[in-house]
């Protein structure tokens, strides 16, 4: 399979309908791992790197998992290839910056990427749209039960497995989130939910934009440490917090619906009108108005089966899918012409919002 | 104020100030305007806070600042620059400067998760392997006849657990 190939076929995160939830938009485990005798590939010579490159290689590309998926250098990649993935969150924007001895390997249906020296010598990671983070625990923990078949990682009994960064030993392992939380925006009540979900070591971070304001309102919450926990019980933990954010959001998406469910209403139909007819779209603009899409889909505006749209559209509107699109670079306000071009194309085939549905329903 | 707040890394004047919450500790930091730019405060996806609490905390004149990792080179200045170590064994060389920072830096000091039994596993045989392969030779050169047949039948021995219970 070649990278252009791979980029114009089916993905896990843009195309699985079936595994779409309200809220949840995706999940990600990633597991770092280093061989022993090696030096880390922040420290190596690039000889070194290139050897340890060509092993990693060879027992990458042996996984089932792997097969019929891409192989490459990262070198090998056109900045435009690079910023493809880095908005399908394949590669890191870390690997897409690194010179030489670097590279990626990812699984046919783009589930699985193994980012090779990055900050460490592997970084693995499963994305399973929706929530499912058991799953993907599970999926990331057998292929790299696989890989240590052939790999001898570079492990202390008291440390973990060890890592360029101390911040990583342990289990070496970053689970996350990818959470729509706009009702949580709009009621001002992101702030408080950061600190609290810090308070319990895990992490929030807006995933198209800073802060409490992220654009399009999606965040992503990850466990801060490593070290002292089996996975099993950070998963556990990880899973309750981010059970008691949904529970939230929905709260207060319920709140905003008591108080004033025309103005939601408004919002959501503003939000269609501009996205049908708008002439020039900023990025984050166009992720806003996806959002407040996407909310009307969870509270049956619109049908369930456009949820999946939205996702791939989350994607897509990003400045790197909109030049793959065009089949060339385009100044970022042309790139503006052409969002809101496809956007409108996108939506003049949507169903019209429907706000006759019941609203002291199930949302 | 009579005493401006100096950065954490470079300590000109801090303009930026960080509060998190790590494992019930606050944790607190100050930043001047580059520093913040240079580490990615300012774009959330590349920022950690424990980073930049664990350079904070590395003192130049600390004990030790000399050692040099066997292995591969690395120093503590090394790590004092790129806040990441050099090879696997620098965890064994900067015990003493990795100790400490543990306790600010995670939920607890010791792995408590998954362990890599088959690779551990062959690497003492490999290790069992190396260390009779060096008997034989010994014992050979030295005319213990005895003895090197012992070893050889042991090192046969390993080497069919190597592959029966080990090989890929
Ligand atoms: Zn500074
Ligand atoms: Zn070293």
């Amino acid at each position: 399979m070649s990278i252009s190939e791979l980029i114009d076929s089916q993905s896990e995160l843009t195309d699985t309908a079936s595994s779409k939830t309200p809220i949840v938009l995706m999940t990600r485990v990633r597991l770092a791992r280093n061989v022993a005798g090696f030096s880390f590939p922040g420290w190596a010579k690039s000889a070194q790197r290139e050897e340890i490159l060509e092993k990693l290689r060879s027992a990458v590309t042996a996984l089932p998992q792997m097969k019929r998926g891409i192989n490459v250098a990262i070198g090998e990649l056109s900045e435009l290839e690079k910023q493809i993935l880095v908005e399908r969150h394949l590669i890191s924007r870390e690997l897409s910056g690194a010179k030489s001895g670097a590279g990626v390997i990812i699984s046919k249906d783009q589930a699985f990427s193994v980012m090779m020296n990055e900050e460490d010598h592997l970084r693995i990671q499963v994305l399973r749209s929706g929530f499912q983070l058991k799953k993907a625990w599970n999926a990331i923990n057998d292929l790299d039960s696989a890989l240590e078949e052939s790999l001898d990682y570079a492990f202390s009994p008291t440390l973990g497995y060890l890592t360029a960064c101390p911040t990583n030993l342990g289990t070496a392992m970053r689970a996350s989130a990818m959470m729509h939380l706009p009702a949580l925006v709009i009621s001002n009540q992101m702030e408080k939910v950061v600190r609290a979900v810090n308070q319990l070591g895990m992490v929030v971070r807006g995933l198209f934009g800073e802060g409490s304001d992220a654009s399009g309102s999606i965040f992503q919450i990850s466990n801060q440490t490593t070290l002292g926990e089996a996975e099993d019980d950070l998963i556990k933990r990880l899973h309750s917090v981010l059970q008691s954010i949904v529970e939230h959001e929905l709260n207060a998406r319920e709140k905003l619906m008591e108080a004033d469910s025309g103005k939601l209403f408004d919002k959501i139909g503003r939000a269609y009108g501009i996205l049908q007819n708008s002439h020039v779209l900023s990025s984050s603009e166009a992720m806003n108005l996806l959002s407040l899409i996407r909310l009307g889909v969870d509270l049956g505006a619109f049908p369930d089966g456009s949820r999946c749209v939205i996702d791939r559209l989350f994607i897509e509107a990003q400045p790197g899918h909109l030049q793959h699109a065009q089949k060339g670079e385009l100044e970022p306000n042309q790139r503006d012409v052409m969002r809101a071009a496809r956007l409108r194309s996108e939506f003049a085939n949507f169903a019209r919002p429907d706000f006759n549905f019941s609203t002291n329903g199930k949302n | 104020m009579a005493n401006p707040l100096k950065c954490d890394l470079c300590s000109k004047p801090a303009t930026v100030h960080l509060t998190q919450i790590v494992n019930n500790k606050v944790h607190k930091v100050d930043l001047c305007e580059a520093c913040a730019q240079a580490k990615g405060v300012t774009d959330p996806s590349g920022f950690s806070l424990a980073d930049l609490l664990l350079k904070a905390s590395l003192n130049p004149e600390s004990p030790g600042a000399g050692l040099r990792c066997e292995r591969c080179g690395f120093s503590q200045n090394d790590f004092k620059k790129h806040g990441r170590f050099g090879c696997p064994v620098c965890y064994e060389t900067f015990r003493g400067l990795v100790e400490p920072m543990l306790e600010n830096m995670h939920n607890g000091i010791a792995h408590a998760g998954k362990i890599p039994h088959r690779a551990l596993e062959r690497k003492s045989l490999y290790d069992r392997l190396t260390k009779l392969e060096l008997d034989l030779t010994e014992a050979i050169k030295s005319e213990r006849y005895e003895d090197a047949a012992r070893t050889r039948d042991e090192i046969n021995r390993v080497k069919q657990a190597f592959t029966t219970k080990l090989a890929p």
